[in-house]
């Protein structure tokens, strides 16, 4: 039977209104609201549309993170994973990817996954170095940016997304790790009876203190909110107002 | 301090994001170097050393032999800081290069402050100021973030690169966007539907008031993704860059790769319930409302 794994990651929305932590390291955790990284949500989706096309195949949920990523990682199973893998760890929003990449490298290793999914990039840390750091520390080729991908008896034909949004065509065998960009399929809304059957799935927590992580290689050393170089007028209130405010603006500029 | 620029070259042109390497270099005040796999035909404005792979050999996309290319030149140069366009080049380049060289990488950097590195964090309405540890540093540059003031100039020393490797993947070739159903490009007005608008019926309202000011309706990338509306109606980095004389923003939270897209637009009205929403940073008027309320109610009064 195959395995496959898909790695996923928790982040606070980002309608969210962020204020710096007290020691000025990351953002403020209370009062946020959590969900599964966007990217991963397309990661997670084509990893189950995998599973159901080879039939027979294990799926692998992993997420690093504090406590509450087990939401998350429900969320991933209610999808149609068969089984969640959280790694315990408070400090994981302080990590550098490479010692996110070394956990999850860690992780797979010794399992013989036959492509790992990951999304292109974290919505709050943005560093898309995560998925190609573990290809690399296990020696299999990365295919990045997918928006369009397939596989046959151990080979994946993918298409990388370029600016301007035309398209790379690539191969390579398996294994293999994929990031997936925005975009390369339609991410399937978990169902109440797939939310329900989740519920029963084997959710597996793992320490980190026993794993070697490498040294930090970056320090923050602030976080602030950008300085302001927008001088937007702000017209708020009464919608009607607003309308007309907004109405005569548009006029005079016509 | 040294600097090795990577240069990109795709589809057999030199991409103009070098300049923004030099400008990034120059900003930190660095001797710079350069390296491309690319062809003479195609030779960046840059007085300094110049590493060339050719691209017969090296082929435009092939991580594992430029990484390798990148690792033997860097064994020359000793540069301290290895700089790349954070673009699909870029970003699927660097971690194999900072992993190589046992580097650290430094994404999207958008600024220099007191000396160290400026990335966005949350969609940039947070920026992180970074500390590197590490004697190398591998810096990805945020598209447009550093534009050179003057045209570039000079010319290179050439230094030829063998190419050798092998590669773990195939790359066989480009797909070019499909052509679609509008040109955005001759707009003079565009009305923009973001995810805000929540769900497919209300494109209409968008549509609406596109047609109300005589202008093209357009989406940002959700909307497109979603199918609610064609490809060839996504404003940004990987939809249509677009300069209309006005530009309103409907539910569009402003994230960067949106914002190359229209930053150029004459003037920019935005409608967002979120007073935050960065695309108030290029916004003239930002009108912190329900678009579901408002957009019906302004195209009224425009009507009237
Ligand atoms: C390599 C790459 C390339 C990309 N290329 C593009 C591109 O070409 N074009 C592009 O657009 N994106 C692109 N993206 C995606 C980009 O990063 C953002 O994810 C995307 O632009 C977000 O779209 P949005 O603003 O519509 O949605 P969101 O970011 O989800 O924002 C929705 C906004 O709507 C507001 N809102 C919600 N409800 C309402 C309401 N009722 N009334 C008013 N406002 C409301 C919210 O406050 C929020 O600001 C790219 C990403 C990557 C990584
Ligand atoms: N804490 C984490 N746990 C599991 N996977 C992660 C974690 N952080 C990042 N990833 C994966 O790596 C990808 C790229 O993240 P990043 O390099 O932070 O932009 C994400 O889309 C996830 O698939």
């Amino acid at each position: 039977m195959k395995k496959l794994l898909v790695c996923i990651k928790q982040v606070p929305d980002m309608e969210s209104r962020f204020k710096v932590n007290t020691d000025g390291t990351w953002y403020e955790e209370t009062d946020l609201a959590w969900r599964m990284n966007e990217y991963d949500e397309y990661a997670v989706e084509q990893a189950v549309q995998l599973k159901e096309q080879l039939g027979e195949a294990e799926l692998t949920v992993l997420c690093i993170g504090p406590d509450r990523v087990k939401e998350t990682i429900k969320k991933a199973l209610a999808m149609g994973a068969d089984r969640g893998v959280h790694m315990t760890d408070n400090e994981s929003h302080l990590r550098d990817p490479l010692a996110i990449a070394s956990m999850i490298a860690d992780f797979a290793r010794q399992q013989d996954f036959e492509l790992i999914f990951t999304g292109m990039q974290s919505q709050d840390r943005g560093s898309a170095q995560v998925g190609v750091l573990v290809a690399e520390l296990l020696g299999i080729p990365a295919l990045t940016t997918l928006v369009e991908f397939a596989y046959d008896q151990g080979t994946i034909t993918a298409k990388r997304e370029l600016e301007g949004g035309s398209r790379a065509l690539v191969s390579c065998s398996t294994p293999a790790l994929v990031t997936c960009q925005l975009g390369l399929n339609r991410p399937r809304y978990p169902t109440l009876p797939n939310i329900m059957k989740a519920k029963k799935k084997e959710l597996a927590s793992l320490p980190v203190t026993d794993l070697k992580l490498p040294p930090a290689q970056l320090k923050t050393a602030a976080m602030a909110p950008p300085p302001k170089r927008g001088s937007a007028r702000i017209l708020e209130g009464d919608t009607g107002d607003v309308a007309a405010q907004l109405a005569a603006v548009i006029k005079e500029k016509m | 301090m040294k600097t090795l620029l990577i240069a990109e070259y795709r589809e057999g042109k030199l991409l103009d994001s070098y300049t923004e390497l030099i400008a990034f270099s120059e900003k930190l005040g660095a001797q710079a170097s350069m390296f491309v796999v690319g062809s003479r035909e195609q030779l960046p404005a840059f007085a300094g050393r110049l590493y060339l792979a050719d691209v017969k050999a090296a082929t435009e996309f092939n991580p594992a032999v430029h990484k390798q290319l990148i690792c033997e030149v860097a064994a020359k140069e000793q540069p301290q800081m290895i700089v790349l366009p954070h673009s699909s080049y870029g970003w699927d380049l660097a971690p194999r290069l900072a992993l190589a060289l046992k580097a650290a990488q430094v994404s999207e950097i958008v600024d220099v402050r007191d000396g160290q590195l400026v990335v966005p964090v949350c969609n940039g309405k947070l920026q992180r100021q970074v500390d590197v540890q590490t004697e190398l540093t591998v810096a990805t540059l945020q598209a447009g973030a550093f534009p050179l003031k003057e045209a570039p100039a000079g010319t290179p020393e050439i230094i030829d690169l063998a190419v050798t490797g092998s590669s773990d993947l195939t790359f066989s070739g480009y797909e070019a966007a499909a052509a679609g159903e509008v040109d955005l490009g001759k707009a003079r007005v565009i009305v923009s539907a973001g995810r805000g608008i929540g769900k497919p019926e209300n494109l209409e309202m968008i549509k609406g008031l596109a047609k109300a000011l005589k202008g093209e309706y357009a989406a940002s990338r959700p909307v497109v993704d979603a199918g609610w509306a064609d490809h060839s109606r996504q404003v940004g980095t990987t939809g249509q860059t677009v300069a209309p004389k006005l530009y309103v923003a409907c539910g569009i939270s402003g994230a960067i790769q949106h914002l190359a897209g229209m930053k150029k637009s004459d003037f920019v009205v935005a409608i967002n319930s979120d007073k935050d929403a960065p695309i108030g940073e290029v916004a003239d008027v930002l009108a912190v409302a329900d678009l579901k309320q408002l957009v019906p109610a302004l195209t009224e009064k425009l009507q009237a």
